[in-house]
């Protein structure tokens, strides 16, 4: 399949997909180079790129101020939480699906994918209301409950799209083979669905991470997760850049690199498998 | 031993009857083979006896043994996939071994039953591989090294060569023939290719529409086809059918002339003809040739006649080998 | 395969899945519905009375509903117009062989995973700031007067910040078709004596249509409620300017109190998001017969 190109026009594609791509991440790059300058530094003009004081001193400060730990622990409670939960509900739902399909497995699927086109503003009401007379109103668990609520239709999709690509000749070779249930779930299944699993997880978690209108809405201080102590930066007091950008860092570096990791599964549960 | 019986044993999914009530009879030590075209049933009658999909009714019989309820794993049957069905994650050496595994025998028996295996089917340098580092006849290999490392009752083989190239198909086949000499366990083969049936088979079942058209032996059912059917579908080139007044001046709806029983004459002969298409084999020679009156007819002729398109010839059917049926398609004898 | 005893348990297995949904939809959406029709408002507790229409006849006839809408309009045309193209091209570019391919991918999807809040934030203060931003500097360096993104046409800024998000899912969703396009019908086109552009326009755009209607209904639904993103650089604002269904409906609710005029503006959100599930739904749908 390798064609022949010439080395003019690889080196051509090469500088403009180059320069596309670092301007496409500029923004990132360029928050976490600020979160390295002194706050006068981080608005000086002309602004300097490399050649400035590198500090570490925003870092601390950051988390001296705001205890930046807390909402780092509670994004990783929030989003681990509702995506392992979930995973355990769905599971073996996916599983009963992908295996013993009914008559009506399509129709529930598409069920199931509809519940996540109901736009949360609808149903904003009602949940803020629920979660005040509950006392869940800034609690983690209310809010890994909701999480897990929205994120489920996606995770059974996921794994679905995942187990169905198991062959049925191979389950069927183990019983063949003598196995039992068990045994066919202990050797066989489970090595062979702890890809998409995984894959699943850790697209979930990003995306339960970065989920920011009921972590918004519904959390305030105590149980705030990133996405909600990021946005108490946007009523600026003084100089702040350079924190900002140093909270900013911390708050996407974990989840960008999981990112990096997982965009090939990205595609697919985006999608809904519709594309591979 | 392994002898299998199927009585009246009938498949339908919801409405749809798949296979209607069949009786068998496959003796210990056979070499079955299970042949007809796609969606024939010869696949679901195999999952049927293998315990893969369960018998609307009827019993399936192991050895005298009434095991229509049995789950698969303990027919004591084992068997060999079309896509192989190897274990992706295990080892060439953790698939053979894991029937024996699941059998829970001791890990060194478990080890020397591997081994020989795998010295019978030449893997012993593959062991240590994962089944996509193979090519498709190694992993053809391992399929069938997991199947016979248990010593099961009976083989089932469901189109274990369909995926394999031309070449490798005829040394296969000729592997698994040898391998049911050497084992003497009975064999229930599945293809859709007659030459496999009819090279590899005891007893070859020709299904169609889930029925059993005829059983018996390969040379049986060459030289006396019951039906339109098995004629049209034993034999290689396909036998011709002639319909109209040259079957009815024999007293017969159609009839049935194979191509190896027409002989050519460059003149003279009972029907004449002109040349479509010569393929020439080398060791044969297949004419298409178009006739007034007859259609056009395959003849199997000598490799080293000079026929070409255009050339007008004499035909002449062997009387001794002619079939005739009637107009239900059935053998009149 | 399938027995009484398995389908049984098939059912018990996604009984939990089916129950939780099913409550996650019906009790919500049915008490914004009952809302909807009740004068409700949290600063006045133990008032609430039937109000009919009353609700929905106020919540359409303001006239911020109706700026709301067109902005919501605005906001998913402009970005799904700016990342399909954007998208096309560049997964075009990323499918040549290009010299530490693996890296640009990288650097090109990373907005994706960036967290909208910061998106936001740093876009706001550090590129789009009038007077430290980035932006500004540029312009001021070309002599140009530095130009105030959010004051001055704030659905502008908020709409390059959300395609600045979504480029890299519609860049990675489009590549990935693309390279699911036959190598040998390229070929096959090209020994028809089609040229670069014609083979664009009639094997590699309808090969794409496909992924192009996916990333569109993906990205129409997550973007009829764009949210954090208004909320944390304009709150809507100057006035109305960007404020879009979504920001209307919560500020009814959780600024001004209105329960009732909130749970309208709700139910009006979901009408509009239901007809384009509609179409994702039927599109998906198809890929599960094949």
């Amino acid at each position: 399949m390798a064609r022949h190109v010439s080395t003019r026009r690889r080196w051509f594609v090469t500088v403009i997909a180059w320069a596309i791509g670092l301007l496409m991440f500029f923004p990132i790059l360029w928050t976490f180079i600020t979160s390295f300058k002194t706050e006068g530094e981080a608005v000086a003009s002309p602004p300097s790129f490399l050649f400035f004081q590198w500090t570490l001193e925003n870092y601390v400060e950051v988390q001296r101020r705001s205890d930046y730990f807390r909402h780092f622990s509670n994004s990783v409670f929030i989003s681990f939480g509702s995506t392992l939960i979930g995973l355990v509900i769905a599971v073996p739902a996916a599983w009963a699906m992908a295996f013993q399909p009914g008559k009506h497995t399509k129709d529930l699927l598409m069920w199931m994918l509809s519940t996540k086109m109901m736009p949360a503003v609808g149903v904003l009401v009602p949940i803020y209301l629920i979660f005040r007379d509950l006392g869940l109103l800034d609690s983690r668990v209310g809010l890994t409950v909701i999480l897990t609520l929205i994120d489920l239709p996606i995770i059974i999709w996921m794994l679905y799209t995942y187990f169905k690509e198991i062959p049925v000749d191979i389950l069927e070779a183990a019983r063949m083979d003598g196995a039992g249930l068990w045994n066919e779930i202990l050797y066989v299944l489970t090595p062979m669905a702890v890809p998409g699993i995984a894959s699943t997880l850790l697209l979930n978690i990003i995306l339960a991470w970065n989920e920011a209108f009921w972590t918004l809405n519904l959390s305030a201080a105590k149980a705030a997760p990133l996405t909600t102590f990021i946005a108490s930066y946007s009523s600026p007091e003084g100089l702040f850049y350079a924190k900002l950008s140093a909270a900013s860092t911390m708050a996407i570096a974990p989840i960008l690199i999981l990112g990096w990791f997982s965009q090939k599964q990205l595609v697919r549960g985006l999608t809904f498998g519709a594309v591979k | 031993m392994g002898s299998i019986t199927l009585q009246r044993v009938n498949k339908a999914f919801g409405d749809l009857t798949v296979i209607p009530a069949i009786d068998l009879e496959i003796a210990d030590g056979e070499f079955a083979v299970f042949v007809g075209p796609s969606g024939c049933g010869k696949s679901t009658l195999l999952r049927l006896i293998a315990g893969l999909e369960d018998v609307t009714s009827g019993a399936i019989l192991i050895d005298g043994k009434d095991t229509t309820a049995l789950p698969p794993a303990r027919r004591g049957l084992s068997m060999v996939f079309q896509s192989y069905a190897l274990y992706p994650h295990m080892s060439v050496r953790a698939n053979i071994a894991f029937p024996l595994k699941m059998a829970r025998l001791p890990a060194a028996e478990i080890e020397a039953k591997v081994q020989a295996a795998a010295r019978t089917l030449n893997l012993t340098d593959y062991l240590d591989r994962k089944p996509r580092q193979l090519s498709g006849g190694q992993r053809q290999r391992v399929a069938i090294g997991r199947a016979i490392v248990r010593q099961p009752e009976a083989f089932l083989f469901d189109e274990p060569l369909s995926n394999l190239d031309a070449a490798l198909r005829v040394q296969m086949r000729l592997e698994i023939s040898e391998l049911h000499q050497a084992l003497g366990t009975t064999m229930i083969y599945v293809t859709h290719d007659q030459v496999e049936a009819m090279t590899m088979a005891d007893k070859i079942v020709v299904l169609n529409r889930g029925n059993i058209e005829q059983v018996g032996s390969p040379l049986d059912l060459y030289r006396r086809p019951d039906n339109l059917f098995v004629a049209g579908f034993i034999g290689s080139p396909k036998m011709n059918f002639i319909t109209g007044p040259v079957a009815a001046g024999l007293d017969c709806h159609t009839l049935g002339v194979r191509p190896e029983h027409i002989a050519v004459s460059t003149g003279g002969g009972l029907w004449t003809g002109t040349v479509g298409v010569a393929e020439h084999l080398g060791s044969d020679t297949y004419l298409h040739i178009h006739t007034e009156n007859l259609g056009t007819l395959t003849v199997r002729a000598g490799g080293e006649i000079m026929l070409g398109h255009g050339d007008t010839v004499g035909l002449t059917p062997d009387m001794a080998n002619l079939h005739k049926f009637d107009d239900k398609g059935r053998a009149i004898r | 395969m399938a027995t009484q005893n398995s389908r049984t348990a098939a059912r018990l297995m996604v009984a939990p899945s089916v129950i939780l949904l099913f409550i996650w939809m019906i009790v919500p959406l049915g008490l914004t519905i009952y809302f909807s029709f009740l004068r409700y408002n949290l600063l006045m507790p133990g008032t609430e009375q039937w109000a009919g229409l009353l609700n929905y006849q106020f919540f359409l006839t303001d006239p911020a509903f109706l700026t709301a809408l067109v902005n919501t309009v605005m906001i998913v045309v402009g970005v799904l117009a700016i990342t399909i193209v954007g998208g096309v091209l560049l997964a075009l570019l990323l499918d040549q062989p290009v010299i530490g391919q693996g890296i640009v991918r990288l650097l090109v999807i990373a907005p994706f995973f960036v967290m909208p809040t910061v998106t936001a934030l740093v876009w706001k203060n550090m590129f789009m700031n009038p007077v430290n931003g980035l932006l500004a500097w540029l312009q001021t360096s070309m002599g140009f007067t530095p130009h105030d993104w959010l004051a001055v046409t704030p659905l502008a800024a908020i709409i390059v910040i959300v395609a600045w998000q979504w480029l890299p899912f519609a860049t990675l969703i489009l590549l990935t078709a693309l390279q699911s396009l036959d190598e040998e019908q390229k070929e096959a086109a090209e020994m028809d004596g089609a040229g670069p552009v014609s083979r664009f326009f009639y094997l590699v755009l309808p090969h794409l249509s496909r992924a192009i209607t996916v990333v569109i209904l993906i990205e129409t639904i997550f973007l009829l409620s764009v949210f954090a993103e208004i909320l944390v650089t304009t709150n809507g604002g100057p006035g109305n300017d960007s404020t879009n269904i979504a920001y209307l409906v919560y500020a009814q609710a959780l600024l001004q109190f209105d329960v009732g005029g909130a749970s309208a503006g709700g139910v009006v959100a979901v009408i509009l998001a239901n007809i384009v599930a509609l179409f994702l739904l039927r599109a998906i749908g198809k890929t599960l017969e094949a």
